[in-house]
């Protein structure tokens, strides 16, 4: 197991509006998300010592977040350079800064004008320099039109079909329904996903993820810290970063992964298990970085909860329902129907449905959850578990 | 030979020195590839050294033109729309080469719905506004060919 198995704790969640243009900075709403985290936590400000967030350059600096919250202290703040694969990674690496004695209380934080500013799925650099050289000429420019190359191996292999991609989706938006938060609040049946535009076939408009202005955090410290304040403490149990060999030059280049038909979690995930002393069937609901309904398919798969192949039937015959779904995923609604705050909306509804705060959505007893966040070759996932 | 030619304003590789020969290569009608002196196995995207056994030797040689598609893609919303909307539908594909590496190219010479896993490409040549660029057809005498393609 895992040297620092519930060492540490997610001890406050905030977050801004989510909205399709915000007419805000950057830097406010992660600085409103970032002030909710601490009120949530009980935690006064001149405790921080830490920040620590990822972008695409699309960002509000950690340094520029704790200036302008005034902190004293925030000697530590980080920013890294992420996409999908970021979320999970800054809750780890918080933890990693305190464990070295770098910091002691570290506000972990995501903010974009993902609509309304720079948007994540209209492209790549248009200038075909390194790895795009071989790519952007062809026309293969965005992530829809990457993810999309990936789901078709699937399909040819296992015989996925589109109408079980559509399933994802409709699940999924089942649960916004009852989340005030999400963009996303009326339903979606499987006929509206199939009459639905294609983007880049396979996917249709349904099967892509939103595009949100707003902000959310999340507080991290150690779980003897966490216990003395407001909420109860959500431990970390275990965490992974990583993927396989021949990860690629960038997040969007997979000319030399192996196999399209799995993603980076078919090769971290068991020790994401073994680090955590649990197992799949130990788990009470997944938040999966669902930035397309194929990517629910592969981490299913990928964390064992489904063998390869089967995650297309497991969605069919309700697993993934709140209501009597083996396994409840995305209980927010998730990056395609609550935001697309870059998968740490996914690490905050976590923390609410083991906190038992999650209100109608609340899936009962949940004791157990999984996190994860990237869809292609690299990526992390966390194991959190209520205290 | 040389098929029709791309939209001028589409991105324009920007070689490096590593991917240089590669490119004016292809300027020449030619898709060459690196291939390790020391361990004999071909390698994409171009790079100094070798992947497999770290040996900087290394020299470009024809490829056979040949392989198959590993996956594909129809783009049908284009993006950025006054770069390609004149084109859609087109098909990005993953081939898998006869030399055991994958590229990126455009399918060509196919109706997108009679794409097939695995089906058996060559290369030819089009103008990509600018540099030269590669893309696939159906090899002939397969079922795709025969069906008849759009061009």
């Amino acid at each position: 197991m895992w040297a620092l198995r519930d060492r540490y704790a997610l001890a406050g969640i905030g977050a801004t509006e989510y909205r399709k243009a915000s007419g805000r900075t950057i830097l406010a709403q992660a600085v409103e998300a970032c002030d909710r985290a601490l009120a949530d936590a009980g935690l006064p400000r001149e405790a921080v010592d830490g920040i620590v967030s990822f972008q695409f350059r699309d960002s509000a600096p950690a340094m520029a977040v704790a200036t302008a919250m005034g902190l004293p202290a925030a000697h530590h703040c980080v920013d890294y350079e992420a996409g999908g694969n970021g979320a999970n990674l800054i809750i780890l690496a918080a933890i990693a800064a305190i464990e070295a004695g770098l910091a002691t209380n570290v506000l972990c934080f995501r903010a974009m004008n993902g609509r309304s500013g720079f948007r994540l799925g209209g492209g790549r650099d248009m200038v075909a320099r390194g790895v795009s050289q071989y790519t952007a000429p062809f026309g293969w420019i965005t992530y829809p039109q990457a993810m999309a190359m990936w789901c078709r191996r699937h399909m040819n292999r296992y015989g996925t079909t589109s109408e079980q991609l559509g399933r994802v989706a409709v699940d999924i938006r089942a649960h916004a329904l009852d989340n005030p938060r999400a963009m996303m609040r009326t339903p979606l049946t499987l006929d509206d996903h199939q009459a639905s535009r294609l983007i880049v076939d396979p996917f249709r408009i349904y099967d892509i993820c939103l595009e949100t202005d707003g902000a959310c955090a999340v507080l991290v410290t150690s779980t003897e810290r966490a216990k003395d304040l407001r909420k109860p403490p959500v431990l970390v149990t275990a965490g992974v970063y990583g993927g396989g060999p021949a990860q690629g030059d960038d997040l969007f280049d997979a000319m030399r992964w192996p196999d399209h038909s799995q993603n980076f979690l078919a090769h971290v995930g068991d020790e994401l298990w073994r680090r955590a002393g649990l197992g799949p069937a130990d788990v009470d609901i997944a938040e999966i970085y669902d930035c397309f309904t194929y990517s629910v398919l592969m981490a299913l798969e990928g964390l064992g909860f489904c063998r390869p192949g089967e995650a297309a039937g497991f969605v069919e015959d309700g697993g993934i329902r709140r209501d009597g779904g083996r396994l409840p995923v995305n209980t927010h609604g998730g990056l395609l129907s609550e935001a697309y705050i870059h998968g740490l909306n996914h690490v905050c509804e976590a923390v609410e449905q083991l906190r038992g705060d999650a209100g109608p959505r609340q899936v009962e007893g949940a004791q157990v959850a999984v996190t994860t966040a990237g869809a292609m070759t690299c990526g992390s996932a966390l194991v959190l578990r209520a205290a | 030979m040389m098929d029709d030619a791309f939209s001028a304003l589409r991105p324009q590789p920007q070689p490096d020195p590593d991917s240089a020969p590669f490119w004016e290569g292809l300027a020449e009608g030619r898709l060459l590839l690196q291939q390790c002196i020391a361990c004999a196995r071909h390698r994409f995207p171009p790079a100094e050294t070798c992947p497999h056994c770290r040996s900087a030797e290394a020299e470009w040689q024809p490829a056979a033109g040949t392989g198959r598609v590993y996956s594909w893609i129809v783009v049908r919303h284009p993006i950025p729309a006054e770069v390609f909307a004149a084109e859609v539908p087109y098909v990005v594909a993953l081939i898998d080469l006869d030399e055991g590496v994958r590229i990126v190219s455009n399918l060509v010479g196919i109706e997108p719905e009679a794409v097939r896993d695995g089906m058996p490409v060559r290369v030819v040549f089009r103008d990509g506004g600018g540099r030269v660029l590669h893309a696939f057809r159906p090899e002939e005498g397969t079922a795709a060919t025969a069906a008849g393609g759009k061009t």
